[in-house]
């Protein structure tokens, strides 16, 4: 008896303080208000270093004093989760770092002001990067930055395999050609992540794609498609290419670095990381093989996301725009290794450094991610396929993703 | 009758002071135990998609529809689902015995021996999971230590964090019943709730051992402490009985000891099957869920759908779901080791 009595007096409370903390939600439905004069902008960053941080902090203070407004940098352990929570609360930061896979999730749901559409200038940014920040025709923010993929190659192996530059494969046949040469000497040729994220760039020279370019449709179950990771299976097939873990090593970049392959496929990034970890090796970058479509590679890029609940919107937008400017993002370059997203700063930036031309010539043709909405699941699923795609059926994982992907987009 | 008045408002004012005591603690409980759960009942059944409060009229309402996706529509959502209540059911299947048996064996050892060794075999479980899980990882690379162990008996080991196959499937191919490449189709091409029989059976993955095996091994010291704890309570008397009748070792162990411990054994077994299904820093850290869905649990996949997908609906019903089958079984197995007669 008592302790029923217990549990209705304790349910009872917990109903009324269910109620209480639902009110406690601020949650005005219609547009923010908003703060007109000095603002306080909270702005969250997923940094790549403390190299980047440091870039966005001096250039957020620049920008603070020289506007009269404040500017916080918050640098995120896990933004997804963070942004979440924020979100959630109805109390996100202002302004925030949005990856392009993840862009569409956030665009979906309501979470992002659409700034950029219309916004003066935005059209000195890449088309590519454009599209990929474009959700139902809007373009919802700028873009920070870009890296694209490209071949690396280790000279020293390279020279050890009887090799010139004349052997640098620009096609198919001739990378697998080039591979079985340097896999003749004991030699593993390639490493390759095993994701979308790499393995993609084989389907854009193949002339296709996982979804169609609004991102409405599923679209990976096309001749193009299967041309591509039947070539890539043979190269796995024939110990042409290892996956990194089968080269005990995290990423394809660290294999590389300790000299257990002649040649991979990764993005910017490499550079900073090889220089890092790996200061001795001796390597050169070139375009990624053409396929039978032509050249094709794949692009990542973040942008500068506005929040829709910010009260300084426009506060906000003048500081993206401070930001995206071609001399800060030629600064950031510098500062921590990013390509910038413009085209007028790209020119110069290939000036600056001649090394990266590959990069910067696939930052022309590149795709960018799958650009639609709950999709991380089916994509994690895609993953798991290609990593067992060397004993797998390329045809099935297709199909299987373009099941999963319709149930996901509703079409 | 002065009396007779007096008596129940002494005792109501007893109740108000007894409310007044238990107040602290309802209040906490209530407030951050209960409440939360109840509002991630409520969100369980909405399509919330984690903008602004939950709360509000405007959140559309599922229904039970989030719960249904998980058990009868046919898609990712459901296989997902499965495939994380397979690798977790296999996970338990081998992590509780194992590790009540061995936290047994290590209490009987330690039972008469001297400190050091009590705190060795607890040493693990005071450790940060995630330091340990970190550990492991090295350990178990492909050139790591395990790998350099199992090669000077001329084993080369697997690619334990890469291997998606299950040891099941790999132990019917060892004694040439099936082929792993080219399941046979009976198998491969039926099944129930969205995995074929053959998906169902693959046992543990091989990454999903290492992970078996670090959990084991972390857990033992926890449960050895319990275990020893109730050694000490087993009355001397009952052994010397034992003794006086005949039993040999053995005997005294299995008909005296043994019994006496059922009471710790049925905390360990509880503790064990809670901690299993709930396991989520280990596959957080190590393996997020691959190779190939392989150590995928509900709890990650719980968090994965709610904060990656922002679908949070579904993220909260998969954890009812999980909190639903740790209750059935604690109930079942507290039917199995009740007192018989």
């Amino acid at each position: 008896m008592t302790s029923r009595k217990l549990l209705a007096a304790v349910l009872a409370g917990s109903l009324v303080a269910v109620s209480a903390c639902g009110s406690g939600f601020d949650d005005d439905k219609s547009t923010t208000q908003q703060s007109a004069g000095p603002a306080d902008l909270q702005i969250m960053i997923a940094s790549s270093g403390d190299a980047e941080t440091k870039a966005v902090q001096a250039a957020a203070a620049e920008w603070a004093s020289g506007s009269g407004n404040k500017a916080t940098i918050i640098p995120a352990q896990d933004i997804v989760q963070q942004l979440g929570q924020g979100l959630a609360g109805s109390n996100p930061p202002d302004v925030f770092y949005v990856d392009a896979a993840r862009f569409a999730d956030y665009a979906s749901v309501g979470a992002l002001d659409p700034y950029a559409q219309g916004l003066a200038g935005s059209d000195a940014f890449l088309p590519n990067l454009r599209q990929s920040f474009t959700y139902d025709g809007k373009l919802y923010c700028l873009p920070k930055d870009t890296s694209t993929l490209a071949l690396q190659i280790n000279t020293g192996l390279w020279q050890k395999a009887g090799l010139t530059d004349a052997d640098v494969p620009t096609t198919w046949d001739q990378l697998r050609a080039t591979a079985e040469k340097i896999k003749a000497k004991g030699i593993t040729p390639l490493a390759i992540g095993d994701t979308r994220d790499r393995i993609g760039a084989f389907l854009v020279q193949a002339g296709g794609w996982w979804v169609s370019p609004d991102g409405k449709q599923a679209t990976a179950d096309t001749p193009q498609n299967e041309q591509a990771l039947t070539y890539v299976q043979g190269l796995l097939k024939d110990g042409l290419a290892k996956y990194p873990k089968a080269l005990d090593a995290g990423w394809a970049g660290e294999a590389f670095g300790k000299g257990k392959v002649a040649m991979t496929i990764e993005g910017n990034w490499i550079k900073g990381a090889l220089s890092a970890d790996f200061p001795d090796i001796k390597y050169k970058v070139v375009e990624l093989p053409a396929g039978p479509k032509g050249k094709g590679t794949l692009s990542f890029t973040q942008c500068w996301g506005i929040a829709a609940k910010s009260k300084f919107k426009q506060q906000a937008v003048a500081f993206v725009q401070a930001m995206t400017t071609a001399d800060e993002q030629l600064g950031f370059a510098k500062a921590f290794g990013v390509m910038p997203s413009r085209q007028d700063a790209q020119a110069s930036y290939q000036q600056q450094y001649p090394d990266d031309a590959p990069f910067v010539a696939g930052a022309r043709y590149a795709q960018g991610p799958v650009n639609a909405p709950k999709m991380d699941s089916v994509l994690a699923d895609l993953d798991a396929g290609l990593q067992g795609l060397q004993n797998g059926d390329p045809k099935a994982v297709l199909q299987r993703f373009d099941k999963n992907a319709k149930s996901a987009l509703g079409g | 009758m002065a009396l007779s008045r007096r008596a129940p408002s002494t005792r109501s004012g007893e109740r108000v002071a007894g409310w007044l005591f238990v107040a602290p603690v309802v209040i906490v409980l209530g407030l951050f135990m209960l409440l939360p759960i109840l509002m991630a009942l409520w969100v369980s059944l909405t399509r919330w998609n984690g903008q602004g409060s939950p709360f509000t009229g405007d959140v559309p309402f599922a229904g039970a529809g989030n719960y249904t996706r998980l058990f009868t529509d046919e898609g990712l959502t459901r296989q997902d689902f499965m495939t994380s209540i397979r690798n977790n059911a296999y996970y338990v299947f081998f992590v509780v015995p194992i590790q009540t048996v061995l936290a047994l064996g290590l209490a009987v050892i330690v039972n008469k021996r001297k400190a050091f060794f009590r705190s060795a075999f607890y040493f693990p479980s005071v450790t940060s999971s995630v330091a340990i899980s970190v550990v492991f990882l090295f350990m178990f690379a492909n050139g790591g230590a395990i790998n350099a162990i199992l090669s000077v008996f001329g084993i080369s080991g697997p690619q334990w964090f890469s291997d998606p196959r299950g040891v099941i499937h790999l132990f019917l191919d060892s004694i040439g019943l099936v082929d792993v490449n080219a399941p046979p189709s009976a198998l491969a091409d039926h099944g129930v709730l969205g995995l074929s029989w053959w998906d169902w059976t693959s046992g543990p993955s091989v990454a999903m051992c290492a992970i078996i095996s670090l959990v084991v091994w972390t857990t033992s010291g926890t449960f050895m402490l319990m275990y020893l704890a109730a050694l000490q309570n087993v009355p001397v008397q009952l052994e010397e009985a034992g003794m006086i009748d005949g039993a040999s070792r053995w005997q005294r162990f299995r008909y005296i000891t043994l019994p006496a411990l059922r009471p710790t054994t049925f905390l360990v077994v509880t503790l064990g099957l809670i901690g299993t299904w709930q396991v989520f820093d280990q596959i957080y850290v190590m393996s997020q869920g691959n190779p190939a869905k392989t150590t995928l649990t509900p709890a990650f996949l719980s968090y994965r759908t709610a904060f990656r997908d922002f679908d949070y609906g579904t993220g909260a019903a998969i954890s009812f779901v999980l909190f639903l089958i740790i209750v059935v079984l604690t109930l079942f197995q507290r039917w199995l080791t009740r007192e018989r007669g």
